[in-house]
């Protein structure tokens, strides 16, 4: 039992020695590191895959941190602990980029991946529901217009979609969908509610005047029980709405497209979520998905190049390409064109961009 | 005289109306008691009977996966144009175009490049990689033609699994009347088989469901635990042994003690930010890979491993202690030769249950970056990995749907791990662990 037991010792302290040789080699990573976007994660994961299967070099790791997180750690520094790649459901913002300069990250490849579209959905069982950005935020702001008149603001009194629009069916306003930390709900609210609140005058007057006092407008949500949030997890809010048909879900148009025989998505502004829809620009609330690749990287990590090719590649991005049936919507050729040529000549971010 | 006095005094108390009352109400209570236990047992067991029912039902169908056979050319003009053979060239060849030939072949018919989109379909993209690895192993087979069962595509495999209604309209499901035609066609000639699902425990991750498997996950989590071991079962035992059997007792040592089972009660998600902070950002070692892992799990696991040890050694009678010293033996003589011994069935079932909480934890590893899509198995402890629960986590989170059936088969086999180590814990005490 002695010797078992001094065996076990010296055996810890030997992995312990091996781990410190390693730090000080600064051991050279020979895979790529990717972070970011839970929304873009789907498509990463199916392009480094590819890349993986189909050459030598190693299949890269990828994080599924969420945007936000993933830029942080991504603008963290320029070396083999830091990620090469950060996927990213929104454009990077200013705030980020001098965070990454100050830690010398400075030259950022910025990579458009596609189209990805916001759906409402519900159950088959019912009827599709026609709506319009409008409906959408009244229904779902925190505070809206004075139903009576006048520019004044109210709590928001709708209990039913049919209280809101009398076109809309007479069920309660149930909705469920993501919680702040998500970005499907920032591009929910910035694309869908804004586009609905700009449509009253006096908030889009507002815009000049006082512009965060527009956005809490624009961008809350009610917290009375209307809106549930369900979680992160998109297929829990699919299992409920089959349970509950009167429910409403709000999700990435993935699901809806991997769910098409449960679910049935609404008609936003008279546009139905379909590929053609959102890829054509008709529908309104999509957003663009973006990568961020860091320079520095490039040549020092293997790999790196390989990847690019592979994401920019006509049979992985293209119109007819692999992510397409993972549900990404696909740039038009131009664009396509566009980004590939930055990605080959490398062709870094303007930084100040706004 | 007396003794019929206590006798009728007896009685007179058994007859009397008001203690009859309480007697009755202190057996009610009783059996109130008892059957609320019984309720709650019946509850607790119903409750667990569904859960594992839930999974097993979602999960057995994941142990096979439909195969569709087809006539393969390994044409040489696809595979290794320039004629040398090399693994080269191999490695770079059009395996896809392969399985389209083939697909093509079988199905002269189909014409229109969007139905011949649709064809393609129906067979797993991994086919390809698959009819790689065949050509790798045995280059012979250019130029050749066999017979190949390829796995087929996720919604074909849960068309034969019973998980998409055909008789719903053709806009409402994955699969449309043309392909449906084509895989009924195929079944027909008895080119569709369900058989056992090898990749789901060869293969790593993959974002297919029909080649995705647990492998990477299983090794990830060994690698993981072993790390976990080698670190806090010599650190632990070690820290058991001398906290019971040399220190002194003073209020330094009380306070550690308080400290340690305080630290048991800790959240696993704060060692898992005090990792981050120590090996990663401090030290600088990689994120993502079983040696900090199975570090950060150590740290989790010490104050379980240490009060089991201290529990096992303060059972050992204090007579075998006299006994050896009495007959001259140092005081680690004592210990190492009679003490410890005596105690290591009881530290052991404290190890391997912390093992096992070990082996299902997931917070922890989120915070340095093992929550990560890994299609590579790890072969060192430096290699990027991930663990069982957390493959689990990721499975569920995919929307294919054919991950359901997969995700439920990898909790049946997280739970086969769980109840083999808690089983070994058990057989450990019941065989070596000495009663004084």
């Amino acid at each position: 039992m002695n010797r078992i037991f001094l065996g076990a010792a010296v055996a810890a302290f030997a992995i312990a020695i091996a781990a410190s040789v390693r730090i000080a080699h600064a051991q050279a990573r020979d895979y790529v590191s990717i972070v970011g976007s839970s929304t873009v994660y789907p498509f990463t994961t199916v392009v480094a895959e590819q890349f993986g299967k189909s050459t030598r070099f190693r299949t890269p790791k990828i994080e599924s941190t969420g945007s936000g997180g993933g830029l942080k750690l991504f603008c963290a520094g320029v070396g083999v602990n830091h990620p090469d790649i950060a996927n990213s459901s929104r454009r990077i913002k200013q705030s980020e980029v001098d965070r990454c300069n100050e830690n010398g990250v400075t030259d950022v490849i910025e990579v458009k991946v596609g189209y990805d579209g916001i759906v409402l959905a519900n159950s088959k069982k019912t009827e599709v529901m026609e709506i319009s950005r409008r409906d959408l935020f009244l229904a779902l702001a925190r505070e809206v217009p004075d139903p009576a008149g006048g520019d004044d603001l109210v709590p928001n009194p709708y209990q039913t979609w049919k209280d809101v629009n009398d076109a809309l069916p007479d069920r309660g306003i149930v909705v469920l969908g993501p919680p702040p930390t998500s970005g499907t709900r920032d591009a929910f609210a910035e694309l869908a509610l804004e586009g609905g609140c700009k449509t009253f005058d006096f908030i889009e007057a507002m815009k000049k005047k006082d512009k965060r006092a527009y956005k809490a407008i624009c961008h809350s949500i009610r917290e009375d029980g209307a809106y549930v949030e369900a979680g992160e997890n998109d297929n829990l809010i699919v299992q409920k709405l089959e349970a509950d048909p009167g429910a409403f879900g709000v999700f990435g148009f993935s699901f809806l497209d991997q769910n098409v025989d449960k679910l049935q998505g609404s008609m936003v502004d008279g546009v139905a979520p379909e590929f053609e829809a959102i890829a054509a620009g008709d529908y309104p609330v999509s957003r663009p998905l973006y990568f961020y690749v860091k320079k520095a990287h490039v040549g020092q990590i293997p790999g790196i190049e390989g990847y690019l090719a592979e994401f920019t590649s006509d049979k992985a991005w293209g119109d007819d390409g692999y992510l397409t049936d993972k549900g990404l919507i696909p740039m038009p050729e131009e664009e396509r064109m566009q980004f590939a040529a930055d990605v080959k000549n490398l062709t870094p971010l303007e930084l100040a961009t706004e | 005289m007396n003794s019929a006095n206590g006798a009728r005094r007896v009685t007179s108390t058994v007859a009397d109306p008001r203690f009859q009352a309480r007697l009755r109400r202190r057996y009610a209570s009783e059996r109130r008691f008892q059957w609320i236990g019984r309720i709650a047992l019946a509850l607790g067991g119903a409750f667990l009977a569904l859960i594992l029912g839930t999974i097993v039902a979602n999960g057995y169908t994941a142990w096979q996966q439909t195969f569709i056979a087809l006539e393969i050319h390994f044409d040489p003009e696809r595979l290794d144009p320039e004629g040398n053979g090399s693994e080269d060239a191999l490695l770079a060849g059009d395996y896809g175009g392969l399985v389209k030939a083939a697909l093509r072949k079988a199905f002269p018919e189909v014409r229109k490049r969007r139905e011949r989109r649709k064809l393609q379909a129906l067979v797993s993209p991994g086919a390809s990689f698959y009819l790689r690895d065949m050509v790798l192993e045995d280059p012979s087979l250019v130029g050749e033609t066999r017979t190949v069962w390829l796995p087929a595509d996720d919604d074909v495999d849960m068309l034969f699994k019973g998980h998409i209604d055909r008789s719903a309209p053709e806009g409402s499901r994955r699969l449309s009347d043309r392909q449906l035609g084509i895989v009924d066609a195929l079944a027909a000639r008895g080119a569709v088989e369900k058989r056992f699902n090898r990749a789901f425990f060869l293969a790593g991750d993959s974002r297919e469901p029909e080649i995705s498997g647990i492998r990477g996950a299983l090794v990830g989590s060994a690698l993981t635990l072993l790390v976990t071991l080698l670190l806090s079962f010599p650190v632990g035992v070690g820290a058991a042994l001398y906290l019971e059997e040399f220190a002194p007792r003073n209020r330094w040592t009380d306070l550690i003690e308080v400290n340690i089972n305080n630290l048991a009660a800790v959240p696993s998600i704060v060692f898992g930010l005090l990792g981050l902070a120590v090996f990663l950002n401090f030290f600088g070692l990689p994120r993502s890979v079983p040696m900090v892992g199975g570090m950060v799990l150590a740290l989790m696991t010490l104050p379980t491993i240490i009060i089991a040890g201290r529990a096992a050694l303060a059972s050992v009678p204090p007579s075998i202690r006299e006994a050896a010293l009495g007959v001259g033996a140092s005081r680690m003589q004592t210990v190492t030769h009679h003490v410890l011994p005596l105690a290591m069935p009881g530290i052991l079932t404290g190890t391997i249950i912390g093992m096992a909480r070990a082996l299902g934890e997931t917070a922890p590893l989120l915070m340095i970056g093992m929550v990560a899509f890994i299609v590579d198995i790890p072969h060192t402890p430096f290699d990027p990995a991930t663990v069982l629960p957390v493959q689990i986590f990721l499975w569920v989170d995919s929307p294919e749907r054919a991950f359901v059936e997969r995700t439920s088969a990898a909790i049946i086999v997280l739970l086969g791990f769980l109840i083999a180590m808690n089983g070994l814990a058990v057989v450990l005490r019941r065989r070596f662990e000495r009663r004084w």
